[in-house]
């Protein structure tokens, strides 16, 4: 079985979960040997951008020791073998274009996506 | 009588918040009466749908005590839809993450639920007819 | 041929995503796979005759099917004969049919 994971919503809980879940889940299941590719869409294409800082979070006396660090999970994924696919026009929509990206995206035009949710026999929408 | 089904369902809502949570023990209602077989990997705010430690409360507003009221607490749909799969014939494996339980403190829950992990979600939607991911929105 | 379940939670005046669904359901539908669109919870708000920024009736010339949840339409007060054209009431056992089926289903 091979499953698509749409992952969508961005910066959701990310700085109390230190990580994305929809991002942790998929790197997790490709651990225990799942056959799972990613398709960043919507916000979630901000997830790529290099040079994300959330550190420094403190309250009170409690500081953050281990801030999200987005970009890095999704490079830990390609380097996994999760293809982690990005759609183009939300990168443009959002002024992404010509701006630093994580390493090994590869890149789908929103007209292309039937085409490959078709190449998997689940899509699953985070 | 449908041909029995296997299916797996993956949550992240929890209760009170919005109205997928609903939406899907709805889901596993109509799955529940037909006696599928059902899987549940309960992930994040939704480990709180079985939490033991719900009470009831009143309702000022509509002028209600808490007998009255009688409020929706999810763990008791969740063991009702347990009873009503096991009556009409189907199994019911309702998982909680167990990271999600534990950094929310939702080790409480109702009898018939387990903990697990991710890979307790893979192995559930390999052996399914079908899963159906419900994600939540920030 | 693929058959697909879009179930649509979403509607287009909260979510400026709502097009998502209606994108792709003509995407697949003009590749050949049989599409469904099934409204639930606030995704039935376009379906209310005359609601703006209807683009229900499109996907329902392109031949797809759109479907919304019963109870999500009497919870809103719609009425089940005041519709947007193309768009039907259904009970939410068709989520359920569908996926016994093996369609691929896919929320938003």
């Amino acid at each position: 079985m091979k499953v698509l994971n749409i992952i969508e919503t961005a910066y959701r809980a990310t700085l109390e979960e230190q990580d994305d879940t929809g991002v942790w889940l998929a790197y997790t299941m490709k651990g225990v040997g799942a056959d799972l590719d990613v398709l960043l869409r919507g916000n979630a294409v901000n997830y790529a951008v290099k040079g994300q800082d959330a550190s420094g979070l403190q309250f009170g006396a409690w500081r953050q020791t281990q801030p999200p660090r987005l970009t890095e999970d999704v490079s830990n994924l390609i380097s996994k073998g999760v293809a982690v696919f990005i759609v183009s026009e939300d990168l443009r929509e959002r002024g992404l274009e010509g701006v630093p990206l994580v390493e090994g995206l590869t890149s789908v035009r929103r007209s292309e996506l039937a085409r490959l949710f078709g190449a998997y026999n689940q899509v699953w929408h985070w | 009588m449908s041909d029995k089904k296997t299916l797996t369902f993956a949550l992240m809502d929890a209760p009170y918040e919005n109205a997928r949570s609903t939406t899907a023990l709805r889901l596993i209602q109509i799955a529940s009466k037909r006696g599928y077989d059902i899987n549940v990997f309960a992930y994040e705010g939704s480990v709180f749908l079985a939490f033991a430690k719900q009470q009831r409360h009143p309702n000022a507003m509509h002028g209600r005590n808490a007998e009255e009221e009688n409020h929706v607490l999810t763990k008791e749909l969740v063991s009702s839809l347990m009873q009503e799969t096991v009556r009409n014939g189907g199994k019911i494996d309702w998982v909680n993450c167990g990271m999600c339980v534990d950094e929310r403190g939702a080790g409480e829950a109702v009898e018939g639920v387990r903990r697990g992990s991710p890979a307790d979600f893979w192995k559930m939607a390999e052996a399914s007819d079908n899963t159906l991911v419900i994600g939540t929105r920030g | 041929m693929a058959s697909y379940l879009l179930i649509e939670s979403r509607d287009p005046f909260d979510s400026n995503d709502a097009r998502f669904c209606c994108e792709l359901a003509t995407q697949l539908a003009q590749q050949g796979d049989a599409v469904t669109v099934f409204l639930v919870q606030n995704g039935v708000l376009p379906a209310r005759v005359r609601a703006r920024a209807n683009e229900l009736s499109e996907l329902a010339k392109a031949g797809i099917e759109i479907l919304a949840d019963d109870f999500s339409l009497r919870e809103r007060g719609i009425p089940f004969d005041r519709l947007t054209p193309g768009v039907k009431s259904a009970s939410l056992d068709v989520v359920i049919d569908r996926l016994a089926d093996g369609w691929k289903a896919i929320w938003h």
